[in-house]
């Protein structure tokens, strides 16, 4: 089938889809999206979080053919040109990123975070970050990364 | 050679600084736009997809098997079985005695039997699922513990003894005071790594392949696919794609050799990812253990013995089995001084999954069962956990179990001090997202209490035992558009812990550039050895070190009597003359065998250590644990890059916590009952506290800018910290690790 969705704000077509294959099969291997990770392809670590609709899902979840018409913001729709989000830039200067594979989906369910709110304490950060796994971390600089974005946010 | 899209990157970014400052990662950028090309995202024109078909039995007969309703399957390119390995069908770290493709005998769930390729994933899962196999079963050996006895069956032509370490120091029939005694054991635990086992395999003309891959060790995986594919070593060429995590589990070969079959077969590239599910399967787990120890000591707690008996549970295949029954020997009595040591260090084959390395390799399983003691022992002669360790700890100056001498800091009582001394955490505050059970509502603080622990563990660091433990690095300096620019290359795999930013560091500190570029690695340089053992900054920063200060007495050659600092050197005009460009292999210190008979020797090249205190609320009533606190302080001789250096403590502790109370892979009759991030759980955010950590940095006179290992030592003793705390708040013994709430409320 032919799905038709729109993707970091442009038109894309993808072909040849079958019924089986998720959002995230589609991003990944035919439209040569491969930001958003597939740690288990089973919706238990977040690896492939994108927005759906401005909404957080795991792209794992989702049937390419229920994206059809609809607006998807992957990992590297975030960033304005050379100009890093505040919440990428956070996870590099705060020491979030080891291996990297858990990150796109983080930064896509921390930037959801802080639009919905831009102060969190750090339960409510843990309470909304808590079906993204990372294996290396142990998640201090992840929340440390999070506050540190937060406060750009808010400063500048 | 044809580069599939998304190739490694070279890292270009100028390096923001050097040694012993926080430079920020190079490859940080690519991550968190999610261009980093991960083993995973290669993607070439024309591509096809391999699927595994594994044993579903722990242990059969192969007696009939059958390709082909498979083959005739629309877009499938190819099937393979053992028939079709060009080589040599056997392959292994240590012992090669793991088959590629299964040809008799399958020896555990799990264990590959044939291949195919297809044009989709789908269609090559649903060729899998086509090809026809008839096992015979067998009765699988399951139990480590009567592995060795004369009427198990032997699986295989040696026996199922893989390797058998004895410590025998001092007296062992001394006698003591008091003495404790108990049996421990230690569950099967995943490196869970994200990123899954995946790589893309491109056939070449020539009939060599170029093999794109995330794994630990470059070199020592074309060791073993060359043979196999009956290629000679140079028709092998590999370079290392993005690396999702390791710790462990990417030393033994999963995927390298059935992609590069099928892409020789098919003259197509040919790319492997494995499932979530697959990869439970599809790699080695730490080593279950089951141990007795005793301990005896004096009135005031001063050890005078330690015996140990460990048996390792090395599953189906030797893998480096080998190795892990020698640390757990040589560590097996921990970071104490003791002189009467007697240690016998088992590791056996069994048909349970096959079991290898694991950050902490070897010592992690002892550190449970010789701090435990250490706990039992200071309640039995009335000292706090905090004191034994004290009273015991080594120093430099004293020796190990396998006699060595230690000839750099061994600060293990100032470690023990300085977390004891860091400030407690508050009382629960009452919030339920405090609680164990947080929001899931099961308790307001009824039936919780609170528990502090402690843990200290040891690690070597390098490999061991007379192993010739070497990395080679490349270094080109010259000008680029009137810049200088200072290019690394080496083979040693970036998994994470940020080894690309600290050679950098190196590359800056020793030549004063600000532009370094890490080239990809890759196997036209030689060997940088393994990532792992805590060693990669060590020896790799090491000959990345030593190759820059060959590039500066070159360069400087060029100005004879020059006598300012390296930042100082103008290296503008003095390489207007044209590039300079030095390979160097660079060795530690050599290490000894141990004396097959007592286990002594100087096995390891430099040791580590870390303590931990934990603090935990146990909800008594539904035994659920929330670990309130965990804080480490560790030495690192020096913190090459201190924010890296603490971000592999909190993710080695994270590790540990794992192994305390939550991750196990749950074997039964050899079957794996749990091959999902559903079933085996790891810590989340909501499960890790917040984490104070102390960085010493006693210098190694014997090593590169006196650094020491840092990624194994956490993961060792937060696991024995934090059930010392579990037991400390409810009273019970709790022998085996994870702990589960049905040992906390005894149902
Ligand atoms: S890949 Fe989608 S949740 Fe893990
Ligand atoms: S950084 Fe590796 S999984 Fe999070």
């Amino acid at each position: 089938m032919r799905v038709k969705l729109r993707i970091n704000g442009e038109d894309r077509v993808a072909d040849d889809v079958w019924p089986g294959e998720s959002l995230l099969y589609v991003l990944r291997e035919r439209l040569g999206l491969p930001g958003a990770k597939n740690a288990c392809e089973q919706g238990e670590c977040g690896s492939c979080t994108v927005y759906l609709d401005s909404l957080p899902v795991c792209s794992c979840l989702v049937a390419a053919g229920q994206a059809e018409d609809r607006d998807v913001v992957t990992v590297e729709g975030l960033a304005a040109g050379d100009a890093l989000d505040p919440v990428q830039q956070a996870f590099v200067d705060a020491g979030a990123v080891q291996c990297g594979f858990c990150t796109p989906g983080l930064i896509v369910s921390v930037h959801d975070l802080l639009e919905r709110d831009p102060a969190p304490s750090d339960a409510d950060v843990r309470e909304a970050l808590a079906g993204n796994l990372c294996r290396c971390t142990g998640y201090e600089m992840i929340l440390g990364a999070v506050r540190l974005a937060a406060e750009r946010r808010v400063g500048g | 050679m044809t580069v599939p899209t998304r190739a490694p990157d070279r890292l270009s970014s100028p390096i923001s600084a050097g040694v012993g400052e926080s430079a920020v990662r190079p490859d940080g950028t690519l991550k968190v736009t999610g261009e980093f090309a991960y083993s995973s995202d290669l993607w070439m024109d024309g591509m096809l997809w391999g699927a595994t078909l594994r044993s579903p039995h722990a242990y059969a007969r192969i007696v009939h098997l059958d390709t082909t309703r498979a083959l005739a399957a629309t877009g499938v390119f190819a099937v393979l079985t053992h028939e079709d390995v060009p080589g040599r069908n056997a392959y292994g770290l240590e012992h090669k005695d793991q088959p590629v493709l299964a040809s008799d005998v399958v020896r555990y769930q799990g264990e590959p039997v044939a291949i195919v390729a297809a044009d989709h994933p789908q269609t090559a899962r649903r060729a899998v699922a086509l090809i026809d196999v008839e096992y015979d079963l067998l009765d699988p050996v399951v139990d480590p513990s009567t592995a060795l006895d004369e009427a198990t069956p032997r699986l295989h032509p040696d026996g199922n003894l893989v390797r058998h370490v004895r410590i025998r120091k001092g007296n062992d029939a001394v006698q003591a005071d008091v003495v404790v005694t108990a049996d421990y054991e230690v569950g099967m635990q995943d490196q869970a790594f994200l990123g899954p086992e995946s790589g893309l395999a491109v056939p070449a003309e020539d009939g060599s392949v170029d093999l794109f891959v995330a794994t630990q060790w470059l070199h020592v995986d074309r060791g073993q696919i060359a043979p196999a594919l009956g290629l000679d070593e140079d028709q092998v060429r590999i370079t290392l794609s993005g690396v999702g995590g390791a710790f462990g589990a990417r030393e033994d070969l999963s995927m390298q050799v059935h992609a590069c079959m099928l892409a020789l077969r098919t003259r197509r590239p040919v790319k492997v990812v494995y499932s979530r599910e697959e990869s439970f399967f599809g790699h080695v787990h730490r080593h279950p253990a089951r141990m007795h120890y005793e301990h005896g000591a004096d009135r005031d707690g001063r050890l005078v013995y330690v015996k140990a008996e460990i048996i390792l549970d090395g599953g189906a295949y030797a893998s480096s089995t080998p190795a892990v029954v020698a640390n757990a020997a040589t560590l097996g009595s921990g970071p104490y001084a003791v002189d009467n040591v007697t240690i016998d260090s088992y590791g056996v084959y069994t048909n349970n999954p096959p079991c290898g390395a694991m950050r902490g390799f070897g010592a992690v399983q002892a550190a449970f069962g010789y701090e435990s003691q250490m706990d039992r022992l200071a309640e039995a002669v009335g000292i706090d956990p905090v004191e034994i360790r004290v009273r015991n700890g080594l120093a430099e100056g004293g020796t190990t179990a396998a006699g060595q001498v230690i000839d750099s800091a061994a600060p293990v009582a100032e470690l023990v001090r300085w977390v004891h001394d860091l400030p407690m955490p508050p009382p629960s505050s009452g919030d339920l997202r405090s609680m164990p059970g947080g929001v899931s509502n099961s308790t307001h603080g009824e039936g919780v209490v609170r528990g502090v622990g402690y843990g200290v563990g040891i690690k070597n660091i390098c490999f061991s035992e007379g192993f010739d433990d070497y990395s080679t690095a490349r270094v080109r300096l010259e000008l680029v558009a009137g810049e200088p620019v200072a290019s690394v290359h080496t083979s040693a795999v970036e998994v994470g812990q940020g080894l690309v930013t600290l050679l950098a560091q190196i590359a800056r500190t020793e030549l004063g550039v600000q532009q370094v570029t890490i080239e990809p690695a890759d196997t036209s340089v030689g060997s940088a050895g393994s990532t792992s053992a805590s060693r990669q900054t060590y020896v790799t920063g090491g000959a990345v070190q030593a190759v820059c200060q060959q590039v500066r007495k070159r360069l400087l050659e060029r100005r004879p009597g020059y006598v300012g600092s390296p930042g100082d050197m103008p290296l503008r005009e003095l390489l207007v003359d044209g590039p300079v460009e030095e390979t160097v292999e660079w060795r530690h210190r050599p290490t000894t065998p141990l004396d097959p008979e007592t286990g002594q020797g100087s096995p390891h090249v430099q040791l580590a250590f870390a303590a931990h205190r934990a603090v935990v609320d146990v909800d008594t009533e539904l035994g659920l644990v929330k670990v309130v606190a965990l804080d480490c302080a560790q030495d690192v001789g020096r913190a090459m890059n201190p924010q890296a250096v603490v971000g592999q403590i909190h993710g080695g502790s994270a590790q540990g916590l794992g192994l305390a109370v939550m991750e196990e892979i749950q074997v039964v009759d050899g079957l794996l009952r749990n091959p999902s991030f559903t079933d085996y759980l790891i810590p989340t955010i909501l499960d890790m506290p917040p984490m104070q950590v102390e960085v010493l940095e006693l210098a190694d006179p014997h090593a590169p800018y006196g650094l020491r290992g840092v990624g194994e030592p956490p993961t060792i003793s937060s696991t024995p910290a934090i059930v010392a705390a579990i037991r400390a708040a409810t009273g019970l013994e709790l022998t085996r690790i994870p702990v589960r709430p049905e040992h906390l409320t005894g149902t």
